[in-house]
């Protein structure tokens, strides 16, 4: 492998994508999906460049510690809505996370299920296309129409449109207050029926997760006096569909799927249709579950070497592979096969930002 | 308003092209007769006229897939149509055109409350589809003030918002599938009802294309369980700065109004004669209205109205009863048929960072007095979606370019302290050459390219958008 490259700016980054390639991209290297080439880093592209508490706008260049921003977010009890999802412990790999690994890989986390994904908070973005091109897009206002939103097109294009360099994010204030509750031992359907059921009241529940044999758990979030009565309203709706408590712990604690990975076997992820989610686990034959996003998020580990995909046939949805050996990611493929008609958008597209295949060539197809 | 040269080859072959069409639709839906055609030589933004060749009006996908099929054979462009609301220009057609209208596709096609979500045919309106999933408790978000005639087609082309986007977000976070005809007639389906569809967000991008990418028959959308209640409270101020103030600390308090909506003085007076809402006399008046059961509705008020009285208001107005609320709302919901009242006018809707509101207010007062129009403000504060709107007469001459020019420096100054051109409207022809302001060609460019990618003869919609100058070789490529 080649000698890593460390840009210390958007000029030199463009520079470098010119006379070479291909480069296999990374930010702090923690997501463990990684393409050929030589490696591109992007720390030394980093900083908050802007913070204005007041207008909830934050830009930062990409390779910006997740954990810088974190700070600096809770210096003023605001927070990034999207929960974005540390991988480190579920693939087992050292290194910083980084601001552009999490927007490239459009990595959202439990709270995606009420505020949104990532990229729905991606205000604009700049990148350097496959030909060194700089482009912007975007801007720092919360409502934008002006020009495609190609901010949000690379976003989650794990750097294969472009190598992000800045982005500006919408962020948020931080809750007032958090409550918990928990039902234990319900079956994967009545748990999945228990979701819905809070997911379809208006009582803005932030957080919706299911350990398969394990624990239901909703959460709610909000200003004090509200979170008492939603509370209050949620206990009722859900009455009889379990035995119902208010739980003392972290969400964290509960909802991380990284536990999954404690023993042997191939970790997957998928986006489903909720009432979808019970019988798709069934069929998986998946040794142990945790279904997020009131049942539209599963991570699963499965046998060694599964092919899933062919197991569950057509569904709507998509599966992806998070830890595998390489033979088997090898075989089996990262990210879901598109359908005819918009694969055939997707490579268009990737002919058009990055023609010679320098940025992560291969990863996404 | 330059519009490209319509092509002397097309406008020749319109018998041609008007049989074929007739082929493989019924005959009603194929509209050739001048008179006829007339009808949709214009969308909202009603000062540029130009009737098109013809006007299709498709009721299934695959009508749509042959139409531009043939369109696409025979090198004729292609100007999708929701219902015409667009201030934009983005449905005006050129005289060498086809006109596609969704109007006939208004199925919904599937509901589901459990996955939360509602499948249609992107010509129902956005109230139609609200109005499909009311009894069963939900609602779709996303509230254009024109949501009582704009198509979700015309949503989805142009990204749209509302004014209850700052808690929910505008169409692109509820949109989650999409059936597409790209230009030359092969129909793709993005997404779905997941949450996330997955592989390049293509979503993302068509989302507020302006129908340039291709024409969306169906969507998935994602559906929200009905608050149990709304109220609203009015504030009034003695200065925009205060007022401007008032808005940042109440966002930045984490109390997640629903609305914060703001009106300006000349705007305040045209409400006052129009329909007498009874409003406070003042320089800036808020309204913000939040959701909730009634003692969340009540606490959150109380909050609201604790962080407005640090700024000193001179009015504070809580509704206490649905009709007061509706009361607070009238004067606001009247504001364009307000202003129509003084004159014709111009409506823009540059978005800025909110801390900016004060300055940016300052200087459209002193721009509206040197071009000698008067511009009202009423936007969307907690977003910073302004709307200034510029009376002219449309009868005396040189006023409507003496409007647009005041209007082209308005948007300039919104991009100037860091916003954008347009935050809901979409650029149409109306800000297409104002584009440079804010993007340099490689911005340009670059969206170009993900044109080239879905409709590599740019035969749909081609002359919005971005420049003429900076299309022109694409263009006259195809």
């Amino acid at each position: 492998m080649s000698e890593a490259l460390h840009p210390q700016s958007e000029s030199e980054l463009a520079d470098m994508i010119r006379a070479g390639g291909p480069f296999s991209i990374r930010g702090g290297g923690t997501r463990g999906v990684l393409s050929q080439g030589t490696p591109l880093e992007t720390g030394g592209l980093s900083g908050i460049t802007m913070y204005e508490p007041g207008t909830l706008t934050m830009v930062v260049r990409a390779g910006t510690p997740m954990a810088d921003i974190e700070a600096a977010l809770a210096d003023e009890n605001q927070i990034l809505p999207f929960e974005p999802l540390d991988m480190r412990p579920m693939v087992g790999s050292a290194g910083v996370p980084t601001i552009g690994g999490v927007v490239a890989t459009n990595a959202s986390g439990s709270r995606r299920v009420k505020a949104g994904a990532c990229r729905d908070f991606v205000l604009g973005a700049r990148f350097v296309d496959g030909t060194g091109m700089v482009v912007k897009n975007g801007g720092r206002v919360m409502k934008n129409v002006t020009g495609y939103d190609l901010a949000k097109l690379v976003s989650g294009s794990h750097g294969t449109l472009g190598v992000i360099t800045e982005v500006s994010l919408k962020v948020a204030p931080k809750s007032e207050a958090v409550v918990l509750l928990a039902a234990d031992g319900l079956s994967d359907s009545d748990a999945v029926a228990a979701m819905s059921a809070a997911l379809t009241a208006p009582l803005d529940v932030s957080g919706a997760m299911h350990r398969g044999g394990g624990q239901t758990v909703i959460r709610l979030e909000g200003i004090r006096t509200s979170v008492v009565e939603r509370l209050a309203a949620l206990r009722q709706r859900l009455g009889s569909m379990g035995s119902w408590t208010v739980l003392d712990v972290e969400w964290a604690a509960c909802a991380d799927p990284s536990t999954l990975a404690r023993q042997e076997g191939d970790i997957w992820c998928l986006s489903v249709r909720p009432s979808a989610a019970p019988d798709l686990v069934e069929r998986a034959g998946a040794q142990e579950v945790l279904y997020d996003w009131g049942g539209g998020r599963i991570w699963m580990r499965v046998p060694e070497g599964t092919k899933l995909r062919e197991q569950l046939g057509d569904f709507d949805g998509h599966a992806t592979l998070i830890c595998a050996s390489p033979q088997i990611r090898a075989t089996v493929g990262t990210f879901h096969p598109e359908r005819a008609g918009v694969a055939k958008l997707s490579s268009a597209l990737r002919r058009k930002f990055d023609p010679s295949q320098k940025l992560n060539p291969g990863l996404m197809g | 308003m330059e519009m490209p040269r319509p092509n002397a080859q097309v406008l020749a072959r319109k018998q041609e092209l008007v049989a074929r069409l007739r082929e493989v639709l019924p005959h009603d839906a194929v509209i050739d007769a001048p008179e006829e055609v007339k009808a949709y030589e214009c969308d909202a933004l009603t000062v540029y006229r130009c009737a098109p060749l013809a006007a299709v009006l498709p009721s299934t996908t695959e009508e749509v897939s042959r139409i531009l099929a043939i369109c696409h054979e025979m090198g004729v462009p292609v100007v999708p149509r929701g219902s015409g609301t667009s201030l934009a220009g983005g449905a005006l057609p050129t005289a060498d055109s086809v006109i596609l209208g969704v109007a006939r596709l208004r199925d919904v096609l599937e509901i589901n409350t459990d996955d939360r979500f509602i499948r249609v045919q992107t010509g129902m309106t956005n109230l139609s589809v609200s109005g499909a999933v009311e009894h069963l408790g939900f609602f779709y978000a996303p509230d254009p003030s024109s949501q009582l005639a704009c198509a979700i087609a015309g949503n989805i082309a142009m990204n749209s918002g509302g004014a209850h986007c700052l808690k929910y977000g505008v169409t692109t976070n509820n949109l989650l599938g999409v059936k597409m005809v790209l230009a030359d007639g092969e129909v793709v389906e993005i997404g779905g009802a997941h949450m996330d569809a997955g592989g390049l967000d293509l979503l993302g991008v068509i989302c507020g294309s302006e129908g340039q990418l291709g024409v969306v028959t169906e969507a998935t959308l994602r559906i929200l369980p009905k608050p149990e209640g709304a109220r609203p409270v009015l504030f009034g101020f003695d200065s925009n700065d205060v007022a401007g103030a008032c808005v940042a600390d109440i966002i930045r308090a984490g109390l997640n109004p629903v609305a914060i909506e703001f009106m300006d003085r000349p705007i305040l007076q045209a409400a006052e004669n129009f329909v007498q809402a009874g409003y406070p006399d003042c320089e800036a008046l808020l309204i913000v209205e939040v959701e909730g059961s009634e003692q969340e509705q009540a606490d959150q008020l109380a909050r609201i109205i604790e962080i407005a009285r640090r700024h000193n208001p001179v009015a504070i107005r809580e509704s206490a009863s649905a009709e007061e609320s509706a009361r607070i709302w009238l004067g606001r919901k009247s504001a364009f048929g307000a202003m129509g009242q003084m004159g014709d006018y111009i409506c823009l809707d540059g978005t800025i960072p909110v801390g900016k509101l004060p300055e940016v207010l300052n200087r459209i007062g002193e721009l509206g007095k040197e071009y000698g129009h008067m511009v009202g403000n009423v936007f969307h504060a907690g977003d910073g979606n302004m709307h200034p709107l510029i009376v002219f007469d449309a009868n005396v001459p040189e006023q409507l370019a003496s409007a647009e020019a005041l209007g082209a420096e308005i948007l300039k100054l919104c991009v100037d302290v860091g916003g954008c051109l347009t935050g809901e409207h979409g650029v149409g022809i109306e800000k297409r050459d104002l584009m440079y302001h804010q993007f340099s060609t490689a911005d340009l460019e670059a969206q170009m390219r993900v044109k080239d990618a879905f409709d590599p003869m740019w035969m749909l919609n081609p002359a919005k958008v971005f420049p003429l100058t900076a299309s022109a070789e694409r263009r006259r490529e195809a």
